[in-house]
Parts: structure tokens; C-alpha cells; sequence
């Protein structure tokens, strides 16, 4: 009997020590955010979908040098890449497929930015990324040899179609240097 | 050729398996829990057979969330199949990145640098944590207390934020390469993490007073679904589920990989086996990879994060080889054969949820329902991680 008595008490008391964690939350400020009126602010280090990154003396020119590693790498085979050699007919062949496991080391220091200036060899007619596959390993930033993908952070993406997620990333290159000329201009 | 359809108004070809199978005496009711049931998380379906409120037998229907892991092992290269392991379990990721770029390593006898283990385990702990507090939540939500899960989530939340700084995703972690990591931790990564640690330890005694000593949950996880540690020798389960059964095994101590052996840490272990046992002994790991963590920020050196002898193909020698972590459901094991090409010619994922799962058949017997819901939660079960 006096048990059952003890076992009670000690029961109650825990449920009024857990309504006081409650009580002092209760008090708390709020820790969400209200969504879409307000937006979350560690937004910078998230990993979006890729975009290519232009040289340093022209916004429209990407860094591409048509290796076509990050195509050969990526696991989903979301990346389709265009290219051709100046002067010549032929279109860059694409790489023996899943032959190579490349990553090449994210040296910093070894990747020097290429000016439009210099001479390249291959240039970029189109890059294509298929968002619906990407699994946002990041295996293609770090297989280019020079630098030329980098990770957007936009995460507000939704759309009603697949086609939403079909990116012509040099397409949004050229709009992005558009736009940045616009606000130069403005 | 199936001589009936495999699915008819008597259901599918597991219910009246189990049905024609134990045709006891009694009215008794065949019951699907799942897969589609708020207890079953994920996908897992379980039969069970219902004499009134009691459970006499019960069987788990695996496969609903198959995606060939292992098959895909053999069609993709080394690299490639990086971002697969993230999504065997999803709720800690980092294990399986380092279970299999630990047996790719050891494979080939790639070293890694000393600043990548320490970044591999602090970043490994964290994750762990990350698993237990959303199973915490989780497991008090089954039983039927709804808040405590929003407790949990607030922490956990800073913990991805942590997290997304040097992986840049927040769940499905692809951050382990061969030989290192993928990026290095900023000093925003050790100051956030220190403040975490910090804010944490006075939220574990939180925890224990909004629920651990609560009454309601004490009746509802004492004595429930006891695991004598022969039985979950029996059936291979290990992690909290063999250790709440008084069984002190933890790979991070009994087969040391990485830097783990000069880290001061306990093995909590549990008396019954029960489900409170296996509750506090995932409460007390926490704890433990809090003073993991912590130990790991202090003597983290400085140098590269990444081997830079790495070869540009991956592509070990002729061979196999096992490589075994503690993830936090348990021993996580990848057996790998490489007949010297550029993709693995067999893979084998040992996911320590399927051995866990399967003592719930015989624990559940006799039980009644809801204990049997209870004890389902306390295995910690991910379901991706069982099929695979």
C-alpha cells in the first residue's frame, strides 16, 4: 500500500518536472521562422545545382575548357556537353565512358584563373544539366581541372514540370552576365 | 508461372502464407501493421496474428523500399557510387560514407591524412547524434507524446546547419572521399560546434526531466520487450540493441578504425535488455560523443585534409577486403571484392537494422499491441537501411 502511495507521488512529481520544461519553453522566443514572409539565413554554405563560372575579363565566356570529365564522372549522367575545336569541323568526341575514376584534388592553388585572351583549344556550344537526376554529390566540381563549376545555393526551386529542372547552364550564364551589365549600366 | 494471382481480396501472397502457416486454435485476427502505418516509419510491414490485444506471432515484410544497392556497386565506378551510400541510411549518412571509403583505403593501403580522421570523426559523432535525437524524438512519438520530438528537432536543426558548412547537404551526406574528405572545416564549422556542445550538455538533463523519468513512459518501456544478450547474440544484433542487453560491444573500441583508440570514451551498456535499457543507453551515447567531440576539437592537427597521393584512377588491386564502423543502429560493415578494374565486382552491405529487426518476431509474442509498437521503436529501425 505505502508503495503504491510512493510510486504515485514519484509519478506525479515527474509529470510536474516535465511540465515545467514545458513551462519554461513556453516562454522562450520563437525559433522558426515564418515562411515565405521570412527566410532562413544559412542559406550560403548549401549546395544547389551547379553553374558555370566565366573567366575573369568576360562575364559571357565560361571557364570550360571541354574536357569532359564532370560528364564522364557524374554517377547520374545528368551533364550533356557540346563543344567544338575553333577552326575545325568535328565536334570534341566524348570520353570513353566510366573508364576513369578521377577527382582531381581541390588544390586551390593549382588552378589558375584563364583569361578569354588565351588561347584555347576546345570551346563550350552548350552545357546542358539534368536537375532531376543530379544527386548533389559534387563529384563534377571537383573533377574539373579548372575550376569552372561551382555550386549555386539556390534551394527555393520547385516547378511543375521535369522540363523546369532541364538547365541550359551556358544560357543562364549569358543572363546572369546580362544582368549584372544592366546593373552596371543602371 | 503463379498457379493464382498474386493478389486477391484474401491478400497478398505473405498474409495467407502466414495465415496458412500457424492455423492456431481460437479466434484470432491476421493484422497488417504497415506499410503504410505512422508506427512502422518508413516502409516496414509487419503481420501479426492477434488473439484480443495479444500478439501471437508476428512476422516482418521486408523489400518495399529495395533499390539494388549492392547491384549498383558492381555497375558504377569507385567514385560513383560515393553518393549511394549516403542514402542507405539516410539518418546517418557519414557512417556508411566511411564503411565504404574505409574499405576502398584499406583495399589499396591509401593513407589518410591525420586532420582528415579527426574531421571524419567529429563529423561522424555529430551525425550520430543528429540520428539518436531524431530516433528520440521519434520513439516518444510512437508511444504517443507529441512535443518532445519538436525538442528534438531544435537541436537537431543546428546540427545540420553544422553540418551543411563543410558537406553542403543536410541529410543525404556525400562528404568522404578515398584518402581524405572533401573539404576542409572553417573556423565558423569549430566555433559553431564548440557552441553546440556547449548548449547541448544542458539540454540532455532537459531531455531526462520532460521525459526519461516520466511516469507514463517508464510504464510503457520497463519490463517491455526484454533481450536476454544470448538471443541478440543469436540473431546478430549489435549497436544500442546488443548493448542494452548488457553486451559491451562497440566496433569504435573492440576493432578500433581511424584515431578512435586515443579518444577517452564509455561504452554505456544496459542490465535487462528492455526497451528502457536500450532507450538509455542511446541517451548516454550522446553524451559520449559529446566528450568524443570535444576531445577530437582540441588535438585536431593542422595539415591536409586530403592525401594528395591520391591516384587519379581508383582502381584497387586484385583482392577483398572487410571494413567494419559504428554507426548508430549498430556494426556497419562493407565487404568488398575487386578483380582490378575500375568498378568493384562485388559488394556486400551488412546493415546492422535487417539483424536488429528480426529479434522482433520472437520479442513481440505474446506481448500486447501497443508493447509491441514500443518495442518496434526501440530497435531504431530505418527501413532504406534493411532493404537497401
Amino acid at each position: 500500500m505505502t508503495t503504491t502511495i510512493q510510486k504515485t507521488m514519484k509519478g506525479l512529481w515527474s509529470l510536474i518536472v516535465g511540465l515545467k520544461v514545458t513551462g519554461k519553453e513556453f516562454c522562450r522566443p520563437w525559433i522558426t521562422v515564418h515562411y515565405p514572409r521570412q527566410e532562413v539565413t544559412n542559406l550560403d554554405t548549401f549546395r544547389g545545382h551547379i553553374d558555370l563560372v566565366p573567366v575573369l575579363d568576360d562575364p559571357e565566356k565560361p571557364l570550360c575548357i571541354v574536357c569532359r570529365r564532370c560528364e564522364e564522372v557524374c554517377p547520374s549522367g545528368c551533364i550533356r556537353i557540346e563543344g567544338h575545336v575553333p577552326g575545325e569541323e568535328k565536334e570534341v568526341p566524348v570520353r570513353q565512358l566510366l573508364l576513369v575514376s578521377n577527382i582531381s584534388l581541390p588544390h586551390s592553388a593549382a588552378r589558375e584563373p584563364i583569361c578569354a585572351t588565351d588561347k584555347t583549344l576546345r570551346v563550350l556550344d552548350g552545357f546542358s544539366l539534368n536537375y532531376n537526376l543530379c544527386s548533389l554529390c559534387g563529384l563534377c566540381v571537383q573533377s574539373c581541372p579548372v575550376s569552372s563549376l561551382t555550386f549555386s545555393s539556390d534551394v527555393y526551386l520547385a516547378g511543375a514540370s521535369r522540363k523546369d529542372f532541364e538547365f541550359d547552364l551556358l544560357q543562364r550564364l549569358i543572363d546572369r552576365a546580362g544582368s549584372t551589365k544592366l546593373k552596371k549600366a543602371a | 508461372m503463379l498457379d493464382k494471382p498474386s493478389f486477391s481480396l484474401d491478400g497478398d501472397y505473405y498474409s495467407s502464407r502466414f495465415s496458412e502457416l500457424g492455423k492456431g486454435e481460437g479466434d484470432t485476427l491476421v493484422l497488417n501493421l504497415g506499410p503504410q502505418h505512422p508506427s512502422t516509419h518508413g516502409v516496414l510491414r509487419v503481420i501479426v496474428e492477434l488473439d484480443g490485444e495479444y500478439v501471437r506471432r508476428a512476422e516482418p515484410v521486408l523489400g518495399y523500399i529495395h533499390r539494388m544497392h549492392e547491384k549498383m556497386g558492381e555497375v558504377k565506378t569507385y567514385v560513383q557510387y560515393l553518393p549511394n551510400m549516403g542514402r542507405v541510411d539516410y539518418l546517418h549518412a557519414l557512417a556508411w560514407n566511411w564503411a565504404y571509403v574505409g574499405a576502398v583505403e584499406k583495399l589499396m593501403g591509401l593513407e589518410v591524412p591525420s586532420r582528415a580522421e579527426y574531421i571524419r570523426v567529429i563529423t561522424c559523432e555529430l551525425n550520430r547524434i543528429c540520428s539518436h535525437l531524431l530516433w528520440w524524438g521519434a520513439y516518444v512519438l510512437d508511444l504517443g507524446g507529441f512535443t518532445p520530438i519538436l525538442y528534438a528537432f531544435d537541436d537537431r536543426e543546428i546540427l545540420m546547419d553544422i553540418l551543411q558548412i563543410p558537406t553542403g547537404s543536410r541529410l543525404t551526406y556525400c562528404y568522404y572521399r578515398f584518402g581524405g574528405v572533401s573539404a576542409d572545416l572553417t573556423e565558423t564549422f569549430l566555433t559553431q560546434t564548440r557552441n553546440f556542445i556547449e548548449r547541448f550538455k544542458t539540454r540532455i538533463p532537459m531531455y531526462h526531466d520532460l521525459v526519461t523519468g516520466n511516469m507514463i513512459l517508464r510504464g510503457r518501456c520497463e519490463d517491455i520487450g526484454a533481450l536476454p544478450a544470448e538471443m541478440a547474440r543469436r540473431y546478430g544484433a549489435t549497436g544500442p540493441v546488443l548493448r542494452g542487453s548488457g553486451v559491451a560491444y562497440d566496433v569504435r573500441r573492440v576493432e578500433p578504425y581511424s584515431v578512435y583508440d586515443q579518444f577517452e570514451f564509455d561504452i554505456p551498456v544496459g542490465k535487462n535488455g528492455d526497451a528502457m535499457d536500450r532507450y538509455d543507453v542511446r541517451m548516454a551515447e550522446m553524451e559520449q560523443s559529446v566528450r568524443i567531440i570535444e576531445q577530437a576539437l582540441n588535438q585536431i592537427p593542422d595539415g591536409p585534409f586530403i592525401n594528395p597521393d591520391v591516384p587519379d584512377r581508383i582502381m584497387p588491386p586484385k583482392g577483398e577486403v572487410y571494413f567494419a564502423v559504428e554507426g548508430a543502429r549498430g556494426k556497419i560493415g562493407v565487404y568488398l571484392v575487386s578483380d582490378g578494374t575500375a568498378r568493384p565486382y562485388r559488394l556486400k552491405l551488412r546493415a546492422p537494422g535487417f539483424s536488429n529487426l528480426h529479434v522482433f518476431a520472437e520479442l513481440a509474442q505474446g506481448t500486447i499491441l501497443a508493447d509491441a509498437v514500443s518495442i518496434l521503436g526501440s530497435l531504431d529501425l530505418v527501413i532504406p537501411e534493411i532493404d537497401r
